[in-house]
């Protein structure tokens, strides 16, 4: 039995090093295809008719006009009359046609009654909410009343994050093409190995029947796991059209519209400390929505859940608007925002640093030590001791009142399941196969970087081979478990093929094959490197077999290759125009530790990515519903505002690679750094004007409303 | 997206005989053609002026410049001719997208319609349903605080409240001949659902803008946005200052950029010399008689600053 282990620290040749993604190339000049590129010869559009309105019964719809449009080549009704529509968006019938315009035509001529029923879109206000609003029970512990008494400082607070929506680059949908019992299945999907026997289920084939290709796919965070009602639909008009492809991707209002949000948190909370700072209660009234089926409440108060007493109380609102998926690190960004909001205002009413609080307190959290070194190095990333003033006593530059706010996070991050196929040929040609994705994070090149290291080769000599679902399966990449998944089954498929390598190679160098090592793209005899063959010859003496092994990473016994629990620290340095309400980006750090680290170029690179989507939550995202006509009003790029360069400030990050975390092998970072930024960028703008804006987005309608209250109008100009 | 037939005149006389109520005009299609997309316009026939080339071109004239309709912001804003108009500049410079600047025109900028939500979704320019205004009942962050009628939209033009600070004007070509409109009048706020919001008949075209001699103008814009990169501004202000007169115009608050006339009239001759107490005066002046709606009185404590700032940065 071969020990799979990661190779020494300082010994790795290729893990551990800033590599640039083996893709980039290939996406950069558009050779690089994903899903909506694909035109197969003789392809039809798909469209999708959409419900106006937000809660209605379908009393009538009749689809025979678009059935007689030229070019048309199916109709297909998904909500019959009778069908209660429980959001705006929701998918009514789909249309199969020669050309999208026509489509598109097509979708407009079906014709549909309803009769209108009362709805709910907002939940801000939770008294509005009457029986959409469902209590989902207390949890009490210690005794918080009396903490709250004895207390030297309590303070009372209302936070609120709204909704927010998906919005990958490439819209949900797929290409498909339903040939005799066959389904070739071009879907953009973060489930390669699973979303195949997904879609077979909704149409009762067998599984084995569809095939799964995806080469690239263009953002996914938690929205794209099912073949979803789309994909079925387009399958069943492939089929009804002769066997010619559909290509169906949403169009950009209705992926904002159905394709997937993160659920809001609001919260009344009340938090009280001795007057050094130790935390000892915790009070809140929290709700949420996701949609129709309520909301769930955020982890709160977050990573302090050690605070000694305390009562949580939460209520779920359910929505008529389009529906929850998860959402990079499910709600504990909603719980971070709070609850460091929350602690960060009972530092200020201490008149203490809130590092200082956050210090003092961090035995209430489960990795103190992690914690306080992260914060030190955050601290002095953004030169903290220089820059930080208590609240509102920040420098004045002109207009520009400047503040400085800190955001906790922690994540678990363990490896899915996944088996991984290394395959030596004998020319030296080395292919890995697993039915994983990259969606977007490098994990295309970290499967290469990991075998390329156990089999002593540059990473350019392996070729990966992923996105098809025929392949060895692999889980879906969700909850930052792709990383320790694929590492693990590519280390030790890797490791089983290089074994079966040396034995034969061995009785060549004339020792047995524990005596053999694999390195700079030869096999030598350890200690001995006169006594080597290169890689090519090594292979060569397979003469016509190749070597073909697999290896599996078992969540349940990951034998130390990869783990679980992280933390996570983000600091922001904000200057807020004390006029105008606007709220300006200096610099934003993280630091954040994710184990052993497989590249840290690309590591880097979806911190960044996880700080710009905070920057959007902290300042300017938000799904606006209109309560009147029950519709999403900013379904478009246009009013669903997402931040440009130059909205985003210096954004420096710091990967914790050190030998303890090193040794804890391989976690996933995809979530955990994508979790204290919006608090961190809140607290900033709450230190730098002096008073606490009550929910994000910080807009200057809200930034203004929180400095100068009914005053508005009388201020300077 | 309707089927249309399409059109590409190379003259201005054939362009205006080619136009009528169920045919559009398509210059940068910045506008046009994601208003087609939505549906909210489906012309029979779209006519591309970007091959006449009497819509083109930057050039002097009568003391002042002549700039053609079709001229994109790119080209605009490369040109040495509008140096003399710092409020013209800074207000093409707030669109901050190159895709938009190299495609969209000047012309296209003053015709392009309102961006309004409720509009845009196809509940018409006043959004009215069922005799009450969506906009005053629901979303109107973004929309007027002034607004003398039903539409609560706001003027989503770039340049207009510059061009109308500057005192410019607009040349209009139709079937019965040409016409020059003062900027100011070329915007209409609309009374009923047939209105459109600019001065411009179904058959003409908007062929040039006029800047008059720049003097010893002073000029300046100010734009309050909530993102950096491309967005639409919160609230604008130009102001531009004679030698006995200034003007100063908001945009993004009412159905048309809104000529400040009382606060105008206050800095008169004295525009150049106000101390910042004067200023404060003048936008305390700009702002009288706003109507903010139920989630926008943000915008005029905005439009006080955005003066503020435009007498600031007109003084250099």
């Amino acid at each position: 039995m071969a020990e799979y282990t990661w190779p020494a620290m300082e010994k790795r040749r290729v893990v551990g090093k800033r590599i640039s993604r083996l893709d980039g190339p290939a996406k950069s000049s558009g050779k690089a295809k994903y899903p909506s590129d694909l035109n197969p010869s003789n392809i039809l559009y798909g469209a999708i008719l959409t419900s106006p309105h937000p809660h209605a019964k379908v009393k009538f719809i009749d689809t025979s006009a678009a059935e007689s449009m030229k070019g048309v080549t199916s109709v297909r009704v998904v909500a019959p009359a009778g069908t209660e529509i429980q959001w705006a968006g929701a998918e009514l019938a789909f249309v199969a046609a020669d050309k999208e315009t026509i489509a598109r035509d097509a979708i407009r001529a079906i014709k549909v009654d309803y009769e209108v029923l009362p709805h709910l879109v907002r939940e801000e206000d939770l008294a509005k909410a009457g029986a959409r609003a469902k209590a989902a029970g207390e949890q009490v512990s210690g005794d918080p009343e009396k903490a709250f008494t004895e207390s030297a400082a309590t303070v009372e607070g209302f936070y609120g994050i709204p909704v927010i929506t998906h919005c990958c680059l490439e819209p949900h949908g797929q290409t498909i093409q339903w040939q005799g019992d066959k389904i070739e299945y071009w879907p953009s999907t973060q489930n390669v190995s699973g979303v195949g026997g997904d879609l077979a289920r909704g149409l009762q084939i067998p599984v084995a029947n569809v095939s799964v290709h995806m080469d690239y796919m263009g953002g996914g965070f938690g929205s794209k796991f099912p073949s979803d009602i789309w994909g079925r639909e387009s399958a069943q008009m492939s089929k009804a059209s002769g066997g010619r492809p559909v290509k169906l991707f949403l169009d950009r209002a209705t992926e904002l519209t159905i394709a997937g949000v993160r659920p809001s948190a609001y919260a009344n909370v009340k938090v009280s400390a001795s007057a050094d700072g130790t935390i000892t209660g915790w009070q809140s009234e929290s709700w949420a929505t996701g949609g129709i089926g309520g909301g769930g409440m955020a982890p709160i108060p977050y990573v302090f859940t050690g605070i000694p007493n305390k009562r949580m109380n939460h209520t779920a609102v359910s929505l008529n608007a389009g529906g929850a998926r998860a959402w990079r690190a499910p709600n504990h960004p909603q719980a971070s925002f709070i609850t460091c909001s929350a602690l960060e205002d009972l530092a200020a009413k201490l008149k203490m640093d809130p590092t200082d609080l956050f210090l003092k307190n961090l035995a209430y959290t489960s990795r103190a030590d992690v914690y306080r070194s992260q914060i030190a190095k955050a601290m002095e990333m953004i030169d903290w001791k220089k820059n930080w003033h208590p609240r509102g006593e920040g420098p004045l530059d002109g207009r520009m009142r400047r503040g400085l706010g800190m955001g906790i996070a922690t994540w678990g991050g363990a490896g899915h399941a996944s088996e991984c196929r290394v395959n030596i040929h004998p020319d030296g040609g080395v292919e890995i196969e697993l039915g994983s994705q990259d969606i977007g994070t490098g994990t295309r090149t970290a499967i290469a970087m990991v075998v390329a290291e156990m089999l002593g080769l540059d990473h350019t000599m392996v070729k990966v081979k992923i996105g098809e679902n025929s392949f060895p399966p692999s889980g879906a990449s969700g909850g930052s478990t792709t990383i320790g998944g694929v590492s693990s089954s590519s280390l030790k498929a890797a490791t089983d093929a290089l074994q079966k390598l040396m034995e034969v190679a061995s009785a060549s160098l004339g020792t047995s094959a524990d005596q053999l090592e694999a390195t700079d793209s030869t096999i030598r005899v350890k200690g001995d490197p006169s006594k080597s063959l290169s890689w090519k010859q090594a292979c060569q003496k397979l003469g016509t077999r190749t070597i073909s092994e697999t290896g599996k990473n078992d969540p349940k016994n990951p034998g130390g290759l990869n783990t679980q629990g992280v933390g996570g620290i983000q600091m922001a340095d904000c200057s807020v125009d004390m006029d105008t309400g606007v709220v300006r980006v200096n610099k934003v750090v993280a630091v954040q530790d994710c184990g052993l680290v497989v590249n840290p170029k690309t590591a880097e690179s979806q911190v960044y990515g996880a700080m710009i989507m905070s920057v959007c939550a902290a300042l300017i995202e938000e799904r606006v519903m209109d309560e009147m006509t029950g519709r999403v009003m900013n379904a478009d790029m246009e009013f669903y505002k997402l931040a440009g360069i130059a909205d985003i400030g210096e954004m420096q990050v710091h990967m914790d690679i050190t030998p303890e975390h090193d040794k804890r092998g391989v976690i996933g970072l995809g979530e955990p750094c994508a979790i204290g930024g919006v608090a961190s960028l809140a607290n900033a703008v709450a230190n730098a004007i002096g008073v606490r804006v009550p929910t994000v987005p910080l807009t200057p309608d809200k930034v203004l409303k929180a400095l100068y209250g009914d005053k508005l109008g009388m201020v300077r100009a | 997206m309707q089927a249309f037939e399409y059109a590409s005149p190379k003259g201005l006389k054939e362009a205006v005989a080619m136009l009528g109520p169920d045919a559009a005009l398509l210059a940068g299609g910045t506008d046009l053609i994601s208003l087609m997309k939505d549906y909210v316009v489906s012309p029979k026939r779209v006519v591309s002026i970007r091959n006449i080339k009497e819509l083109g071109g930057i050039s002097g004239k009568s003391g002042g410049v002549r700039i053609g309709a079709a001229v994109t912001f790119d080209e605009l804003l490369s040109s040495s001719a509008i140096r003399a108009y710092p409020a013209l500049i800074q207000a093409a410079q707030g669109v901050s997208s190159p895709q938009i600047r190299n495609v969209g025109t000047v012309g296209g900028d003053l015709c392009q319609r309102p961006r309004c939500w409720y509009f845009r979704q196809g509940r018409g320019l006043l959004a009215m349903h069922n005799g009450k205004s969506l906009v005053e009942g629901g979303e109107n962050k973004y929309h007027a605080i002034f607004s003398s009628g039903p539409a609560k939209f706001v003027s989503a033009s770039s340049l207009g409240p510059a061009l109308i600070a500057l005192g410019a004007k607009i040349g209009v070509t139709g079937a019965s001949g040409s016409r020059s409109v003062d900027a100011a009048k070329f915007f209409v706020e609309p009374k009923s659902e047939s209105e459109r919001e600019i001065a411009l008949a179904p058959n003409e075209i908007v062929t040039e803008v006029v800047l008059p001699a720049a003097g010893s103008l002073r000029s300046g814009t100010y734009e309050v946005r909530e993102k950096q990169a491309l967005d639409w501004p919160l609230v604008t202000c130009s102001v531009a200052m004679g030698s006995d007169w200034t003007r100063v115009v908001l945009g993004h608050v009412a159905p048309v950029p809104y000529h400040a006339e009382a606060a105008s009239k206050m800095a008169g001759a004295s525009g150049a010399k106000m101390t910042d107490g004067d200023i404060q005066k003048v936008a305390e002046a700009a702002v009288a008689g706003a109507k903010p709606l139920s989630q926008n009185a943000y915008k005029v404590h905005l439009a006080k600053v955005a003066v503020a700032r435009a007498f600031q940065a007109a003084r250099g």
